[in-house]
C-alpha cells in the first residue's frame, strides 16, 4: 500500500537550535530526517509509522569537514559525496572515503548522510566498519549540551543505540593516526555498484618483525549492528604472522560471527566469505611484509 | 511554531527548470509527485519508488537526486532541473541527440533519467572514461538496451557537446 503524504507532518525549523528545542520540548516524538533514502523508502511503501518528522536537511551547522592534526571532524550532515570527494578524508581516512564511493548510487550519495547511516544502524551500514577500525568517536548534542562516545559504543542492539530520545548525533571523529597502518576494506555484495552489502569487513594492522602489533577488525552484517572482531583480533595480536596463523585467525572468525540468513546472503555465505576476506587481508600483510 | 495542524498544507517555492513555482502540499509528498501531478511536468518517470532505479532523477541544486526519495518540503527555495529543462522537441540538447542517433532509448522509462544522470555526470567531469561513464549511470537501470548503446550514447554526447562549445553554441551543460 502506497504511503499518504498527508498522513504525516513534516517541519523544518531551520536552526541546530529550533532542531534541539523541539526534541527537548517533546523527547521522542519526533524523528529526525536528513536525506530521507531510509525513511522516504518506508513512506512510498506505507511502512512509515512516524508521524512527526523534523527535517535537517540544509542545516549548515551539521555539513562540516574539519581536518586538525590528529583527528578529522565530520558532521553529521555531511554526505557520502561530500565526503568521497573531500581530499583529506581521502588522505587521512582513505577506508571512509572507499566506502562512501560505494554506498548507492550518485543520486543516493548526493543525499545519504554519515549522520543518517549511523543512526539508521542497519547490520550492513557500509560506513560502519571502517568507523569502527579507526577508533572513531561519535559526538551527541541536546540542549543539555554535548558529549563524545567510542563509535564502538554507539549499537547497542539491532537498530538501537544509545543515544536519549532529545539528543541529535552531531558529528563523527575519526583520529588519522592509522597511516603507516596496513589498511584494508572490502565490501561483498551481488553487483558493484548499489546493492545492499551481503557483508563487509575491514581492517587496520601494524606489523613489527613479521609480528602482528596493532590490530583492528571490523565487520558488516556478521551481528545485528556493525562491530568489532574482538575475538579474531585476540587471536592474532602479538602472534607471528604466518599461514598458521592466518588459519586459526580464520576460525576464529568463524566462531564468533553471528550472521543469520536473510533476503540478501546466507549465514553460511556471509561467515565463510568473512574468513576469505580476512585471509585476503593478512596475506596482504604477509607479503607486504616479506617485500621490506 | 507555535501552532501545528497535521493536515496544514505549507506553501512550498521553489525554481523548476528556471521559472519559480509555488506549491501547497504536504510536506512529506514526494517532489516526483508534486513535479508529475501538481506541476505537469510528467517526464520525470517513476520506476521503482524506493530510490533503486534513477527513471526519476533530477537535478536539484546541481546535483542528481532521486525524485522518489525527496520530501518536496526539502525543496524550498531549491532549483530544480527536470528533463523538460534539457531541450525542446525543437531545440533538444546534445545529449538527447546523443541518445537518439546511438540508439540509446528504447521504451522509453529510463530515458528522462538517464539523461540527467548524464548531464550531471558531464556537468562535474566533461571528459569521461568508459569506467566513469558506468559509475556515472550506475544508479539508473535500463531493461531494455542492455547499456552498451546508452554507455555509446553518453560518449557520443561528449563529442557534440565540445563540438557545440567550439561554436558557442548555447547548451554548455
Amino acid at each position: 500500500m502506497r504511503g499518504n503524504a498527508a498522513a504525516h507532518e513534516l517541519i523544518a525549523p531551520g536552526s541546530l537550535e529550533g532542531v534541539l528545542e523541539l526534541l527537548a520540548g517533546a523527547p521522542g516524538e519526533w524523528t529526525p530526517i536528513a536525506g530521507g533514502t531510509e525513511i522516504m523508502v518506508a513512506h512510498a511503501a506505507g511502512r512509515l509509522r512516524e508521524k512527526k518528522l523534523v527535517s535537517l536537511w540544509g542545516l549548515g551547522e551539521l555539513r562540516f569537514i574539519e581536518a586538525s592534526e590528529d583527528s578529522i571532524a565530520i558532521g553529521a550532515g555531511v554526505t557520502f559525496g561530500d565526503l568521497r570527494t573531500h581530499s583529506g578524508v581521502e588522505s587521512g581516512a582513505h577506508l571512509l572515503a572507499k566506502s562512501a564511493t560505494w554506498i548507492g548510487s550518485i543520486a543516493n550519495q548526493s543525499r545519504a548522510t554519515i549522520g543518517g547511516n549511523l543512526v539508521n544502524g542497519s547490520p550492513a551500514a557500509d560506513s560502519s566498519p571502517a568507523l569502527l577500525v579507526y577508533d572513531a568517536e561519535v559526538e551527541l548534542i541536546s540542549v543539555r549540551g554535548r558529549r563524545r562516545i567510542a563509535y564502538s559504543d554507539f549499537h547497542t542492539g539491532y537498530k538501537r543505540n544509545a543515544m536519549a530520545p532529545d539528543e541529535l548525533l552531531y558529528a563523527v571523529h575519526v583520529p588519522i593516526r592509522f597511516r603507516e597502518h596496513k589498511q584494508y576494506l572490502r565490501k561483498v555484495g551481488t553487483r558493484r555498484a548499489m546493492a545492499i552489502s551481503k557483508m563487509a569487513l575491514a581492517g587496520t594492522a601494524l606489523l613489527k618483525a613479521g609480528y602482528i602489533g596493532e590490530i583492528r577488525l571490523a565487520a558488516a552484517s556478521l551481528a545485528p549492528f556493525p562491530a568489532r572482531l574482538y575475538k579474531t583480533e585476540a587471536a592474532l595480536r602479538g602472534r607471528l604472522l604466518n599461514s598458521e596463523t592466518i588459519r586459526e585467525a580464520q576460525e576464529a572468525l568463524m566462531d564468533e560471527a553471528k550472521p543469520i540468513d536473510d533476503i540478501r546472503s546466507t549465514a553460511a555465505y556471509r561467515s565463510r566469505v568473512a574468513a576469505n576476506l580476512l585471509g585476503e587481508f593478512l596475506l596482504d600483510l604477509l607479503s607486504a611484509e616479506e617485500h621490506q | 511554531m507555535s501552532e501545528r495542524r497535521p493536515n496544514f498544507n505549507p506553501r512550498i517555492s521553489f525554481i523548476v527548470n528556471g521559472e519559480r513555482r509555488t506549491v501547497e502540499a504536504p510536506g512529506m509528498k514526494r517532489l516526483l509527485d508534486v513535479l508529475r501531478e501538481d506541476l505537469h511536468l510528467t517526464g520525470t518517470k517513476e520506476g521503482c519508488g524506493e530510490g533503486e532505479c534513477g527513471s526519476c532523477s533530477v537535478r536539484m541544486n546541481g546535483e542528481l537526486v532521486n525524485s522518489c526519495l525527496v520530501p518536496v518540503l526539502q525543496a524550498e527555495g531549491a532549483e530544480i532541473e527536470t528533463v523538460e529543462g534539457l531541450g525542446t522537441a525543437d531545440g533538444l540538447h546534445p545529449i538527447q541527440k546523443a541518445f537518439l542517433e546511438c540508439g540509446g532509448a528504447q521504451c522509453g522509462i529510463c530515458t528522462p533519467g538517464m539523461l540527467m544522470a548524464t548531464a550531471q555526470l558531464l556537468a562535474v567531469n566533461p571528459h569521461p572514461t568508459i569506467v566513469e561513464i558506468r559509475e556515472g549511470l550506475a544508479g539508473n537501470l535500463c531493461r531494455c538496451t542492455g547499456f552498451k548503446r546508452i554507455f555509446d550514447s553518453v560518449a557520443a554526447a561528449v563529442g557534440k557537446m565540445d563540438a557545440s562549445a567550439k561554436t558557442g553554441g548555447a547548451h554548455a551543460g
